[in-house]
């Protein structure tokens, strides 16, 4: 602490290394992606609330929107939404069973990281193969 | 001598006196959210391409109201938490980080009575 004092606190300290220092690894990535997902869907509520909205204001907007929705470009943000909520939701499971103190094994974190992308792709394409075919 | 009672240690509260909220509401509407959303998906799916009125008879039964209104409030909690938490990450002026920890509150609750007053006019509503 006296040492720190006397003119050395000016001097350049290391900083701890960010994200840039490391070589690419799944779980980083979907760590990542789990918080962009997150942002998406913070915003993507406002389709929720949207949708809900035209239903209660009546028949013709609720067409409108409707089309919107079944438009290609509405179909393109609907299926993004779908995947974002799926990965979203898949990583969040992947933080529950770490905040029980399992799953830590390096190749555990590399599993599951891999098993958060491949079953969102599998879920988003379950539920649009559902929806387009029911 | 330290001046510190047992107190401290039993209460874990930590010096913002929130102790372990944050975190632990964010996993609570986690797992209500792992629900609810499933039950979100299926009903959306169920009504792809459906009119007005079935929509709206889908929507006013209560066990799908009351699904979709809890739904709304444990994801606005959900979001409000995360969004706080990016925007105490990246947002380092105290100004701007205050402001914008404003507008999320104000974000989430809008689009949340946005949504709760959409679902009552269709279960209520003539």
């Amino acid at each position: 602490m006296a040492q720190a004092d006397s003119g050395q606190s000016v001097q350049e300290r290391p900083l701890s290394p960010h994200i840039q220092i490391y070589s690419n690894q799944i779980n980083m990535l979907m760590s990542i992606v789990h918080r962009i997902t997150g942002g998406a869907l913070y915003f993507g509520t406002l389709l929720l609330a949207w949708w809900l909205i035209a239903a209660a204001t009546g028949p013709s907007y609720f067409d409108f929107v409707s089309g919107l929705f079944g438009s290609i470009l509405g179909k393109i943000i609907l299926f993004g939404y779908t995947w974002a909520l799926m990965h979203h939701m898949l990583g969040g499971v992947r933080h529950l069973i770490w905040d029980t103190g399992r799953g830590f094994g390096l190749g555990t974190v590399r599993l599951f990281g891999w098993l958060s992308l491949f079953c969102s792709i599998i879920l988003t394409a379950a539920i649009w193969f559902v929806a387009t075919n029911a | 001598m330290s001046m510190r009672t047992p107190l401290k240690t039993v209460r874990h509260l930590g010096s913002a006196k929130e102790g372990t909220d944050h975190f632990w509401k964010q996993r609570v509407t986690a797992v209500a959210n792992i629900v609810l959303v499933t039950g979100l998906v299926w009903l959306v799916v169920s009504l792809v391409g459906a009119d007005h009125a079935t929509v709206k008879a889908a929507i006013s039964n209560p066990l799908v109201a009351l699904g979709l209104l809890m739904l709304v409030l444990s994801g606005i909690i959900h979001m409000r938490l995360g969004m706080q938490v990016i925007i105490e990450d990246y947002i380092h002026g105290e100004g701007s980080k205050i402001v914008l920890l404003m507008l999320n509150t104000f974000f989430t609750i809008v689009v949340g009575f946005a949504c709760v007053f959409a679902v009552l006019k269709l279960s209520f509503g003539a």
